[in-house]
């Protein structure tokens, strides 16, 4: 579960994808964890540092976290791992 | 260090170009206290879903529209909408700032006497009045406003049997140069049936011929058909003048004012369309004054305004029960409150508006209500912040129909607050409970007991 190389992410939340020319907005959560995801940091990872950063229990984080990833997904900027 | 606010992640797609159906946000601040009260608060104590109403909101509204017709024009009269919104509190409101009652059905006309009106001062409209309605109102002497001949020959028969004279206008129904024409509602005047009704009754010698009055139609955002309606009436008011040297005491322009609520499908927000009380006073008053009424017998003015006095004094305040994604990537958010509380959901893109700070990212949203049926949907597509389980919501302007039209399915009705000028909040109809709705149930013995 990795961010696909060519996705272009600014700080301030810009998401820019080179293949399709879509652009897209992060708020400033989306923005942090896409950055992670970025540096390559996995799941648990991600947990750790938002959890330490921002007032949520893990269930929250979770919930949210799933549903960042399927919107993720939808929109074609995930690789997923071989061996999944 | 003190952690930073969560908010759900959310990843939005940039569209130049066309407008999507979504279109644009127009939430900026959240509705977090209601008349000085706090939404919080109020769910807390009073439950979720709730109806919060605000009697400021209500007695502004009505005195706003009563300056602008009563500095137009020297004798006006308004009756509360009884169907519009008829818990007793609410009408007990508009009676204390000088309304009059207009209602629609026996039980409406009961409420009213119960409330304490005089029943000189309801009028009785609607096709449904039956023989005993129509005969405790003459009793009474209240205003009935005969819908159709068949109404009209059972009051000429009552009036065989009963002392008293009837007082009664007749309801007619016209071409306004509007659409959709309204022609279900009493007598039509093009076709010369109004002139028929009224002479009629004119030539009984037993009935009180008082009044005119219309309906053209609802949500009508043309001040100026109001203005030919008015005109029209006075045409007839003149007629009667003529033929018989009889003047009518009132002109009835009905309701049907449109509210700042949003029609499904407009372009533009109510707020910016809706047309003010002044437009609406100055096509009426300025058709009556320049017609060939006789300036010394000028009919009293009567408004039947509704939906216009008491949409925005009402408020739904709700709770979010879940966040699912779609498989197109659309969130839907489930809010506990249903079409069945929500009537209006059906024809207005109600205004709905978090109770609590947010930013000011949003996503493409559809909100479902919490019945478990297709259709219950209380706004397709709405520009919203995230929202998590437990975040209140409140949705604006709701103060006309829902409380009459609610439906009672598969759940309890809730509570009503009303918040007063003081900031304080009364419950002016207490939430439903099981024995409210199986009391009135039967089971025959032999479905009694059964095995499985």
């Amino acid at each position: 579960m990795k961010l696909k190389k060519k996705i272009a992410v600014s700080e301030t939340g810009f998401i820019f994808d080179p293949t399709t020319g879509d652009s897209f907005s992060l708020n400033p959560t989306a923005a942090e964890i896409l950055n992670l995801l970025k540096d390559g940091k996995n799941e648990k990872e991600i947990k750790k540092v938002i959890m330490e950063g921002y007032n949520v229990d893990e269930s929250t984080f979770e919930r949210s976290f799933l549903d960042f990833m399927a919107m993720l997904r939808l929109y074609n900027m995930i690789e997923e791992d071989e061996k999944n | 260090m003190e952690k930073k606010h969560f908010e759900r992640p959310i990843i939005k797609k940039l569209q130049t170009g066309m407008p999507n159906k979504f279109g644009m946000k127009t939430e900026y601040e959240p509705i977090s206290e209601i008349d000085g009260v706090s939404v919080k608060d109020l769910v807390a104590n009073y439950g979720s879903p709730l109806y919060v109403m605000s009697e400021n909101t209500i007695r502004e509204t009505y005195r706003e529209a009563h300056r602008a017709f009563s500095t137009r024009y020297p004798k006006v009269q308004f009756a509360w909408s009884y169907k519009t919104n008829y818990m007793n509190a609410i009408c007990n409101i508009f009676h204390t700032e000088g309304s009059w009652a207009e209602v629609v059905s026996g039980f409406e006309y009961d409420k009213a006497i119960n409330n304490g009106v005089p029943p000189s001062k309801i009028l009785f409209n609607g096709p449904d009045k039956s023989e005993k309605d129509l005969e405790k109102a003459i009793k009474h002497g209240s205003y009935i406003h005969i819908d159709h001949f068949d109404e009209l020959y059972t009051i000429i028969n009552l009036t065989n049997k009963m002392k008293e004279r009837p007082k009664v206008a007749i309801r007619v129904n016209m071409d306004c140069g509007i659409y959709p024409l309204w022609s279900r509602f009493g007598f039509n005047y093009e076709n010369g049936e109004a002139w028929e009704a009224i002479n009629r009754i004119m030539l009984t010698k037993k009935i009180d011929f008082v009044g005119l009055h219309c309906h053209i139609g609802t949500y009508i955002l043309a001040p100026w058909a109001y203005g030919i309606a008015a005109a029209k009436l006075a045409d007839l008011a003149v007629a009667i003048e003529k033929k018989f040297n009889h003047y009518i005491k009132y002109i009835d322009m009905g309701g049907g004012f449109a509210s700042k609520n949003t029609l499904k499908g407009a372009f533009l927000p109510g707020s910016d369309t809706c047309p003010t009380f002044d437009q609406y006073a100055d096509a009426i008053t300025t058709a009556l004054i320049n017609s060939p009424i006789n300036h010394e017998h000028l009919p009293v003015l009567l408004l039947e305004s509704g939906r216009s006095l008491i949409d925005d004094a009402g408020y739904l305040v709700g709770t979010v029960l879940a966040n699912k994604r779609l498989p197109e990537g659309k969130l839907a958010t489930i809010i506990d409150i249903g079409v069945n509380l929500l009537f209006t959901s059906f024809w207005y893109d109600h205004k709905v508006t978090p109770a609590q700070q947010f930013s000011h990212h949003t996503e493409d949203t559809i909100i479902y209500g919490p019945l478990c049926m297709n259709i219950d949907i209380i706004r397709e597509n709405v520009q919203l912040p995230p929202m998590k389980k437990g975040d209140n919501i409140v949705i604006s302007r709701i103060g006309a129909y829902n409380m009459t039209q609610w439906m009672q399915f598969i759940t309890l009705r809730p509570n009503i607050v009303l918040v007063d000028s003081k900031s304080k909040a009364h419950v002016i109809r207490g939430n439903e409970t099981p024995d409210n709705i199986m009391k009135n149930e039967l089971v025959p013995e032999h479905l009694k007991k059964f095995e499985l």
